[in-house]
Formats: C-alpha cells, structure tokens, sequence
C-alpha cells in the first residue's frame, strides 16, 4: 500500500468511526427528547412504561371542572376524551394565565409530565381547528367571539359566513406558534 | 372568464415546460445551436405564462371576483389592500401558484441573461429548470389548481388566515423565502449541466457560485425576517422553535452554506469538485424535501395544516429528482476527477473542509430530528414529535465549532503553514476572547457554555475585524492614502473576501445574540387589576386599563401599562389581543421595546372584558435586537462579494496581516 493511499485510508476510516459515532450521539439524543402524542385513555394505559418522559395530551376540557386563579395564576382542570360523561379522566395543574380563547368543553392540549396522580402542564394549547362549521341549532354562534362586542357584529354579517373548508396552510416557517407558559 | 383564462396560462406554461425539456435535454446531448434556440423559446414562454396566471389571480382577488376558488377561500371585501395583495400566498394553491412565478422568473432571466455565454451548458440547464417548473404546473393545473371556477358565486369570503395579516412583515417575508427557495434550482440546474456536460470548466463555476449566494442571501434574509414575524406576533418572547417549518427553510440554507465555502477550496486547490457539486443538489433537494413538508399536510400541529393531496406527488418529485441527479453523478464522477490535492493538515483548506463537515453533521442532525417522527409515525404507528432540548443540545456545539472554525481559518494560509508565526498571529485575538470571558465572568455571568460562547465570538470578531480592516489600515500607513481611497481601494481589491467576512461578522452578532438570549433571558407573568404591578428586572410594569379599538377587520384589545425603570418613567406600552371575525382564536401584537442592549417584550394573556383584570407576560431578552440588526451586514457583505469580478487577487498572507498587528 502507497503512503497516499495509507493516508486515504485512515481518513475514510476516521470518517466513517465519526460518522458512526455522531449517528450514535443523535439518534440516543433524539429519544430522549420525544414527546409523546397521547389521549387520556394513552396516558392511562402507558404512564407506567415511561416515566420521565415529556407528554403531549390531547383531549377535551372537562365541564365545570375549571379551577382557575387569577390572584396566584394557577389553574386546574379536567381533561377527558369527551366534555360529559366519566370516560377516562386526567387532572391537569399549570401555573400560568391560559389563552384566552381557553374554556370549558373545548378541546386543549397540553405538554408536560404525569407523575400518576397530576399532569404538570407547561405548556398549555387551546386545540381548534380552522375549520367552518356553521353554528348548531341551540348554540349561540356568539359564544365564539366572548370577547367581542357583540352589537358591531349581527349574527348575519357577511363575515360570520364563512367557507373556509379547510384551515389556511401558512408558509414556511409561520406556522402558528401555541401559546407558551 | 378569470377562470378559464388562468387555467389556459398553467395549461400553456406546462405544454411549454414539457416541450423545453425535451428540446433542452437533446438540444444539450447534440450540442445543437438550432435546439438551444427553440429550449430558450419555450423557457421563455413558459416564464410570461406563469408571471401572467399570478396577475390574474391578483386581479381576482382586487376584483373580489368570487367566482374563482381561491378568491373565496382567502379573499374579503374588508381586507385592507396590502392584505388584498399579500392574500396570493397565503394559502395553500396561491403559494404554489407565487412558487411558479418565481421559477417563471428565475427561468426567464436565466435564458434572457446567457444568449451568448456558456452556450455548452445552457440547454442542460434550461431543461432542467424546466423540469422542476413544469413539475409546480403540473400541481397547479389539477391537484392544486386555484383557478377552480365555483357556483354559486359567493358575496364574500373569510379572506386570510388572521395570523398573516396581522403583521406587515409578512408581505415582505414569504416572497423573500420563496426567492431563495426557488432560487436554489438554479444551481441546482447549472450544477446538473455540469454533471451531464461531463465537465466543470472554471467560466462554468461563476455563474454556479453567483446563482447560489443570491437565493442564499434571501433564503438569509428571509430566514431571519421569519423569526422577527415569530417575535413580534407570537407573543411567547422566542424567535426560533426549531418548528418542522422553520427546519425547512434552514437546511437547505446550511448545505448552500456549505457550498459557499467548498467552493472557494475547489477554485484554489482543484479539490472537491463532486463534493462541491453534491452540495448544490443536496440544497436544492432539501428544498423539494421543505416544499413538501410545508405543502403535504404530513406535520401535525395545533392548527392543522390542510391535508391536501399534492403530498404523493412531491414525494414521487423527490424520488425522481434523486435518482436523477445519484444517477448523473455518478455516471459522470469519474470526469470529474480532482485535479490538485490537499498538502497540510494545518491549513486554510482544512479550515473550510472542517466547515463543511460541522455544517454538513448539523443538516444531518436538524433533518433527523425533523423527519423522525415520520419515520417512527409511518413505520411504528407511534405518534411523537422531536423536543426543542434535542435540536438545542445538537446545534450548541457544532455553532461552537463554527464559530471556532470562523475565527481560525482566516488566521491560517493556505498550504503548509509556520507555526511560530501562527501562534504570534493568534496572540491578539485569543487574548481578547479570554479578556471577553474574564470580564463576563467578573460581569456575574459563570455558565461555562455562555463564557465559552461568547469568548470564541469575541475570538472571531477579532480575527475578522483585523482581516476586514488591515487591508486599509496597511494602504494609509506604508501607501499614504487617505482613509476614504484606501477604504475603497483595498474593498475593491478584494470584494470577495471582504463580502465574505462581512457576513461572518453578521453570522458572528447572530451567534452572541442567540447565546446571550438563550442564557439570560428572564420572564415573570402576573395577573394584574388597574393600579397593579409586575416587576421584572429592573423594571417595573403598572396597569392603567383596557382599551378597546375598532378596524373594519378586526378588533382590538390592548393593555396599557406604564413602565417605569429603576424609578425613571420609560413611558407606556401597549400589548395587545386583536379578534378576526373570521377566526377563535386572537392573534396576539406583544409590545416589543429595546432599551439599550435588551428588549423588554410584553404580551396580553388573558383579560377580563369590564377591564377589571389583565394576565400579562413579560420578557427581558438580552441582544435579541442583534439578530435583527445583522440583517444590513449580511445584505451588504453579501452584495460586495456578489459584485461582478475580473480576477481574483490572493489573499494576504497572515504574516503580512501581522507585521502590522
């Protein structure tokens, strides 16, 4: 073997053990850090498998199950796959000021650990989706916009009647951050 | 009618990609002058179809002509006029029309610009263009077509999802990302020509290099433009969330990146030239990968992207676009033999090799953790995403390395270098990065990471500023010019170089502001009844009240609060909440305000409507405002090296540079 290709050899070999190595050092980084996308039934089920692990849940705010204080910031609520009933049901706490679209019987995830009794939330996210669906028989479509004057707003405003089927895809690197606590 | 008449342009612009790619590919293959005639013809075409459907769908939408598709799914009669016009990209169809208009333009001026130079590899590179804008007609014509006629005819529409509207910022960020992201077939296709040419000439490696730093600098711009858009309307005080969208625009940026550096040992030394061919078509191919991730609907995220059915299709693109370009080179590889070899292991070159090794390991390392879940989603069933610690823990110390790897290559020469004179060369500098971490740490700061950051970007900055400014320094001294001549004279000497380092020291202000934001930043949240306050370093935020205000498309909420600083009245501001009819959820303005080196950032959580109450958060970022301000260096640095050039001069030699150090 020439000196040359000596040299060449070494450096494919230092390549390939750096490449390994790097691969190694990502891929244990990589899951260590996931976040589990999880509905309560999930958490439920596999809370035991993995303790320390960051979780993404996903469910509906459980009716009157709002504590919320606006003097120490801290809420607690809830969650379940449905707003009614006694499906599986997860207790969420998060110190925080939720958003504001944020209320009972809608659909919110949240981020954080369970330590099997309390999911600690860091992170909390009103679920919605950009979706039209029109206002059902008995619901006030007014309810959607709480916050708004209702009077600068009839119900039968051009605006109100949307068609949006699908939500609008934003472009690259605008996709609408959550709210972060 | 707009219908019929936008769909007849898509209709032409495929018909003329189609066509010029076949006449490019023979006309290439059979060095035909007549077939590179009729390829530039039908780029041509192809280019005033596709610019002519985007004016038609601009006129649609100022029409408020309801009866096309697009118009009533992100057009309104309340819109203001910018968001009338901004409205062609943002959704999903008329983004990808703006994508053909671009390419349109870029395949236009390409053809336009090269009538009589490089006549070898203008038809490959034209045809290959082509391919990749016939591929966005294609989607445009059905799967994705936006000129869909719709009956009945509404009276008005939603117009645009309210995040987008609710920043001027986003007319000038998306285009700009466009730019460099379309941009990047360019090199993509002149690489390609070299490829299937066989050969990669010297004159060939101009435009190659020219066509690349110019998507590279508004992928730049664009990419730092998006965090600004993520930090004035977001609300939740960051710039970056390593977000599978934000990933796509940055990878193709770190392999151009790349290329931009393995260029210059390629041109020197005669090296690297697959490798420097790679990275072109491993950044355009990253682009496709971006466009897809951006386009298919395969993330899932809080606001659900559409799932639209154009997702098969690009990864059929991709697929094809891969084995394409896998399959040109290495057919062609073997005519692509380097030339030169590398001497010295202490050397400039292997400064940039290392370069390209750091920023080649960190797209390895953001692309796995961007397609991971994918990969675990398709093959386990498990859904997962990718934790911001992950990117964070990976990128540190390769931006360490980088930062590193800034600094000492300039200070090296090319070739074998002297030690003795290395070290005399590196004294000035590395004291100043230690005298950067002596006084950080006096200064309070003892985080190991932070010193070491900021210490190597003071290193850096050292080397540069003195590679930046001796040139001139060395004309007034031993020439006596008068600075103004000298400053000139030693910039036109050199633009590439001085560009360059220009733009290091862009990169560098970044990488001490990320550092500093990331290390320092403080953050309280309190929720306040008027009179109240939060305190949060030095400052002090009282509530006053609520102030409610009405626009034709939307309303807002904002909290006034008064801000005071170490006792001394600083004013007030205003976070606010802004309602969109047409959307839940309000889309938050923070009030962002910088005072001297740090910003104090402000948003609305939560009010009570009587004005009784307001939950506010607060951020004190340090330097954040940096990351904004390099924009001007990297655009300017950027420019002075694209500056068209006779011959490059060599560069000075350190001990030249360090005579007068």
């Amino acid at each position: 073997m020439s000196p040359t290709q000596q040299k060449r050899l070494t450096a494919v070999l230092a390549l390939l053990i750096a490449g390994a190595a790097l691969a190694y050092l990502a891929m244990s980084n990589v899951e260590e850090n996931l976040v589990y996308y999880w509905t309560p039934t999930d958490l439920l089920a596999k809370a035991s498998t993995v303790k320390d692990a960051t979780i993404r849940l996903g469910g509906m705010v459980k009716v009157d199950s709002k504590e919320w204080n606006a003097e120490t910031l801290s809420l607690k609520f809830i969650m379940s796959e449905s707003p009614v009933g006694d499906g599986p049901s997860i207790t969420v706490v998060s110190t925080g000021a939720p958003p504001q679209m944020f209320r009972e019987g809608i659909g919110c995830i949240v981020e954080g650990k369970y330590d099997g009794k309390l999911f600690h939330a860091d992170r909390l996210m009103v679920k919605h989706s950009n979706e039209y669906r029109p206002p059902k028989e008995g619901e006030d479509a007014h309810d959607m916009y709480k916050t708004m004057d209702e009077d600068e707003m009839p119900a039968d405003h051009p605006q109100r009647k949307r068609r949006d089927t699908e939500s609008p895809a934003p472009m690259p690197s605008t996709e609408p951050k959550e709210e972060r606590l | 009618m707009i219908s019929l008449l936008g769909r007849g342009l898509i209709l032409l612009a495929l018909l003329a990609a189609a066509f010029g790619i076949v006449t490019g590919l023979v006309a290439g293959a059979r060095k035909s002058e007549q077939g590179l005639h009729i390829t530039r013809r039908a780029a041509l075409v192809f280019a005033a179809a596709m610019i002519l459907a985007n004016l038609t769908m601009e006129y649609a939408l100022f029409a408020h002509d309801f009866s096309v598709w697009y118009v009533t799914r992100v057009g309104s009669r309340s819109s203001p006029n910018w968001v009338t016009f901004v409205s062609l990209w943002s959704s999903l169809e008329g983004s990808i029309l703006f994508w053909g208009a671009i390419i349109g333009g870029y395949i236009g001026l390409f053809a336009l610009l090269y009538k009589e130079r490089y006549q070898d590899y203008v038809a490959y590179a034209l045809a290959v263009m082509l391919m990749v804008g016939g591929f966005f007609a294609l989607i445009l014509s059905a799967p994705a077509d936006p000129f869909k006629p719709v009956f009945p005819v509404p009276s008005d529409g939603p117009g645009p999802n309210p995040l987008l509207q609710n920043h001027i910022l986003m007319a000038l960020h998306p285009p700009l990302l466009y730019l460099g992201y379309v941009g990047m077939t360019v090199p993509f296709a002149i690489a390609m020509a070299a490829v299937l040419r066989g050969k990669l000439s010297e004159g060939w490696l101009k435009p190659l290099r020219r066509w690349t730093l110019a998507p590279w600098l508004f992928l730049t711009v664009g990419i730092v433009l998006g965090g600004w858009w993520a930090y004035e309307v977001l609300g939740w005080g960051g710039y970056w969330a390593w977000d599978p969208v934000e990933n796509a625009s940055f990878l193709p940026w770190l392999a151009a990146t790349g290329y931009l550096h393995s260029t210059v040992v390629h041109e020197r030394r005669r090296v690297l030239k697959v490798w420097t061919l790679s990275l072109v078509i491993i950044a355009f191919l990253l682009t496709m990968l971006g466009t897809f991730m951006t386009r298919s609907g395969v993330f899932n995220s809080v606001h659900a992207f559409s799932q639209s059915e154009i997702g098969p299709i690009f990864l059929v693109f991709i697929g094809v676009m891969v084995l394409f370009s896998l399959g040109a080179l290495a057919g062609r590889s073997h005519l692509l033999e380097p030339e030169g070899r590398f001497v010295a292991v202490v050397s400039r070159e292997t400064a940039f090799l290392l370069n390209n090794l750091v920023l080649l390991t960190f797209t390895f390392t953001v692309l796995l953790g961007t397609v991971y879940p994918l990969i675990t989603e398709s093959f386990k069933g498990v859904k997962v995403s990718v934790g911001e610690p992950y990117f964070n823990k990976m990128a540190l110390p390769l931006g360490l390395m980088l930062t590193f790897l800034m600094g000492i290559g300039p200070a090296l020469p090319w070739g074998r270098s002297d030690a003795k004179a290395l070290w005399k060369g590196l004294g000035f500098p590395v004291s100043m990065g230690l005298g950067v971490v002596g006084l950080g740490y006096l200064q309070g700061i003892h985080g190991g990471l932070s010193l070491t950051a900021f210490g190597l970007c003071a290193f850096a900055a050292t080397i540069t500023l003195r590679e930046l400014l001796m040139p001139t320094v060395k004309r007034v001294l031993l020439h006596r010019e008068t600075w103004v001549l000298a400053v000139v004279k030693s910039i036109w000497g050199s633009r590439r170089r001085f560009g360059g380092y220009l733009v290091h020291l862009a990169v560098i202000m970044v990488i001490a502001a990320i550092a500093a934001s990331h290390g320092f930043k403080t953050q309280a949240e309190s929720s306040l009844t008027p009179g109240q306050s939060l305190s949060i370093g030095a400052y002090t935020l009282t509530f006053e009240k609520l102030n409610f205000s009405e626009e034709p498309h939307r309303t807002t909420v904002a909290a006034q609060l008064r801000v005071q600083k170490n006792g001394d009245s600083l004013g007030t501001i205003a976070p606010a909440m802004n309602f969109y009819p047409t959307q839940r959820e309000p889309v938050g303005t923070p009030d962002v305000r910088t005072f001297g080196a740090e910003d104090l950032y402000t948003s609305l959580m939560t009010f009570e409507q009587d004005g009784s109450r307001a939950a506010v958060k607060a951020f004190v970022n340090p330097l954040v405002s940096w990351i904004w301000w390099s924009l001007p260096l990297f655009i300017v640095g950027t420019l002075i090296s694209l500056w068209p050039q006779r011959r490059a001069r060599p560069a000075p030699t350190p001990k030249a540079a360090l005579g007068a150090a």
